[in-house]
């Protein structure tokens, strides 16, 4: 981690190729998703800039959705760079929540226990995902596709059973003043906003209880979140000794345990942090909207690995960033939401979601190339 | 890199750009919005479409009509929202889980747009969000009623067919149905999931082990179209007591070739096209009808099925 090289002036080493220090700053995984993102906002400040996207309601809309993308892309991201695959993530956002409602209203536990509970469960399934990869040898892709219907499976099942029903409401009410809940569910500087709405730069409630509040009245945890876990990715990516190995296990898993990495370790720990992931993200929801239904998150897998490709992450492993997987959440959710209020027939959405997953692919691949000097 | 960066921006450019053109150009007038639960996938949601599209050119107003891809409800409260900060005169929804969309609903309505829930939902939950009225079908009512005809048929015992489990609302046709006939729900109410292969061998394994089985229950034509074709597959077309919620080409050939028995239309027609119009006589004149508007139960039999033949799948 750190690097307590005594060396004096640094001499030009001949082992490695000259090359401008802006090329160096351009030329990095992240450059496809910087430009699609400049792209993207040009696009839809040209064609929907009167059509409220950009009111402090409409940004919100679309960080919103964007973040809850982050969140997910953080952990497919990390893993992916590592050489594996996370299919089960959406069901595992539909079993999280489905088991912080039964623990905390069907059971009547305290929330932050049931919270607390449900991390441990799922990080523990995940670890299980990682250590049927590694034991078994199977692409990460089989075994995690099993555990989407088995965990999908489950989250239907057993509300159905116990509660004859797969929507279990309720969650707002037993959460109220829950320490552990509010750090998923509440909202930042909300005295900001307060101030802001006050003094008529945002807009404000029109009629009805909360006449006068502005109506977007807070950050919500949820971007909090997606920004935390962005830099600690970031952080743990590219700066620490632990970074360097899921590169390396991610790049030649066998070349890697030649050298000492331990590469089941890092795996397992990776496929632990996407459920982690993923759990924040259905802890987030269920919070905010205070119900568990059995079809939360279903093709939320998919969104969290296109958000990652579109950001420049190999799919083979090995390379990647979690900046580019970030900006790819960014990309994705803008996109999403800025069709709506460009008004544009919502049944295209998937052809624009193609189009774009298309475009990065092949812009990123020239970037890579351009990286790596690979031919 | 440069000219292939350049001619992938170009491409998108005339890739975007008609399509924008094409939807964007009849706004003028009011504008309206209407946000529904169901995924891409779901036929049913074609007659609304249409409903709304038939109603904007009569109303001249615009019409856009918005669903989560996926069906997920959280996506559709993100949609609410994305829809209220639009501005649009008024936004017509469905109230499919009234946790999650309470909240997005009530803020729409806080902020002074007009909302009218159609579809999902109950008078009570319509009123709670502060919308204008509930324009639908009374779900346990409906099933109730089509219970107690079964019930007169000499039916005693059942399956349902629910291809939308996690629709709540929607399954509260089969307890009415089980309350109508005085039987127990139990585990008579099948999650047959979506895709129509699945469906139809679910409903076959589920005859096969209770042979003695009444009558069949489905849910709309995402379920009922794969039970037809299972009926005739093991023979029981024509024989069991089959009964259907709302309509499609198949449900009609079904009833008028006597494998289906009848189906309850909650005419979604009136349900898309009705909101839209008293929102905009309500935004032009200040007018408003006094209560909810019940679009159904209307059976439909072999009897007079020349209209909704000619339109089923398109208005009907």
């Amino acid at each position: 981690m750190v690097t307590s090289n005594p060396s004096p002036a640094p001499v030009a080493d001949e082992r490695i190729k000259e090359r401008s220090s802006l090329r160096k700053a351009l030329v990095r995984p992240e450059l496809g998703g910087m430009c699609g993102t400049v792209l993207v906002f040009t696009f839809f400040l040209l064609t929907a800039f009167d059509s409220g996207m950009f009111t402090s309601q409409g940004i919100l809309n679309w960080t919103l959705v964007s973040a809850q993308f982050a969140i997910i892309a953080v952990g497919a991201c990390l893993l992916m760079i590592s050489g594996e695959f996370d299919l089960s993530m959406g069901s595992m956002i539909g079993f999280a929540g489905m088991m912080i409602a039964i623990f905390g209203v069907t059971l009547g536990w305290p929330i932050w226990f049931a919270i607390i509970v449900t991390f441990v469960l799922c990080m523990g399934i995940g670890a299980l995902n990682g250590y049927i990869v590694i034991k078994t040898g199977l692409p990460s892709f089989i075994v995690t596709l099993a555990l989407l219907f088995i965990l999908r499976g489950f989250t239907i099942f057993l509300p159905q059973t116990i509660e004859r029903k797969t929507i279990i409401g309720g969650i707002r009410d037993v959460a109220e003043g829950d320490w552990l809940a509010s750090l998923f569910g509440g909202k930042v500087l909300t005295g900001l906003f307060q101030w802001l709405g006050d003094a008529g730069l945002i807009a404000t409630f029109e009629r009805g209880v909360k006449a006068g509040q502005p109506i977007v009245d807070g950050v919500p945890m949820l971007v909090v979140w997606a920004i935390g876990l962005i830099i600690f990715g970031h952080v743990l990516l590219t700066k620490t000794r632990f970074g360097n190995w899921i590169f390396a296990a991610g790049g030649d898993a066998q070349a890697a345990r030649y050298v000492g990495v331990p590469v089941s370790r890092v795996k397992i720990l990776m496929f632990m942090f996407t459920a982690f992931c993923a759990t924040v993200f259905a802890t987030c929801q269920v919070m905010e909207f205070g119900s568990a239904g059995a079809d939360r998150g279903v093709l939320k897998e998919f969104e969290a690995i296109i958000s990652v490709v579109i950001g420049g992450a190999l799919l083979t492993g090995g390379y990647g960033s979690v900046l580019g997987a970030a900006l790819g959440a960014l990309i994705f959710g803008v996109v999403q939401q800025g069709l709506f209020f460009a008004g544009v027939e919502s049944s295209l959405f998937r052809v624009f979601l193609g189009i774009i997953l298309l475009l990065a692919v092949v812009l990123n691949t020239y970037i890579r190339r351009m990286i790596t000097g690979e031919r | 890199m440069k000219p292939l960066f350049k001619s992938l921006v170009l491409a998108t450019a005339f890739v975007v750009a008609p399509l924008l053109g094409a939807t964007t150009a009849s706004a003028e007038g009011e504008k309206y919005i209407l946000v529904s639960h169901a995924p891409d996938s779901d036929s049913w949601w074609n007659t609304i479409k249409n409903g709304i599209a038939l109603a904007g050119e009569q109303m001249d107003v615009s019409v856009e009509y918005r669903n989560p891809p996926t069906g997920d409800l959280a996506d559709m409260a993100r949609i609410i929202e994305q829809a209220a900060a639009s501005n649009p005169n008024g936004i017509i929804t469905t109230l499919a889980d009234y946790d999650v969309l309470s909240g997005p609903i009530r803020a729409a309505v806080d902020q002074g747009i007009n909302v009218i829930i159609m579809n999902s939902g109950t008078a009570e939950q319509t009123r709670e969000v502060g919308a204008l009225m509930f324009v639908g079908q009374p779900e346990y009512d409906a099933g109730y009623a089509a219970g107690l005809r079964a019930k007169s048929d000499g039916v005693k015992s059942f399956v349902c067919v629910n291809h939308v489990i996690s629709n709540t609302v929607v399954a509260e046709r089969c307890r009415g149905f089980a309350d109508g006939l005085g039987v127990p729900l139990g585990s008579s109410m099948i999650d047959s999931g979506q895709d129509p292969a699945e469906i139809k061998n679910r409903v076959l394994a589920y005859l096969a082990a209770n042979p003695d089985t009444d009558a069949v229950l489905t849910l709309g034509p995402t379920s009922a179209d794969p039970t037809i074709l299972a009926l005739q597959e093991n023979g029981m077309a024509g024989d069991i007591y089959f009964g259907t919620f709302d309509l499609g080409d198949e449900i009609v050939k079904g009833i008028k070739s006597g494998i289906i028995k009848w189906g309850i239309d909650q005419q979604p027609f009136l349900q898309a096209y009705l909101p839209v119009v008293i929102l905009t006589n309500y935004d032009r004149y200040g007018v408003l009808p006094g209560n909810n508007i019940n679009s159904g139960p209307g059976f439909v039999t072999a009897d007079g099925l020349e209209l909704v033949e000619k339109f089923a799948g398109e208005y009907r």
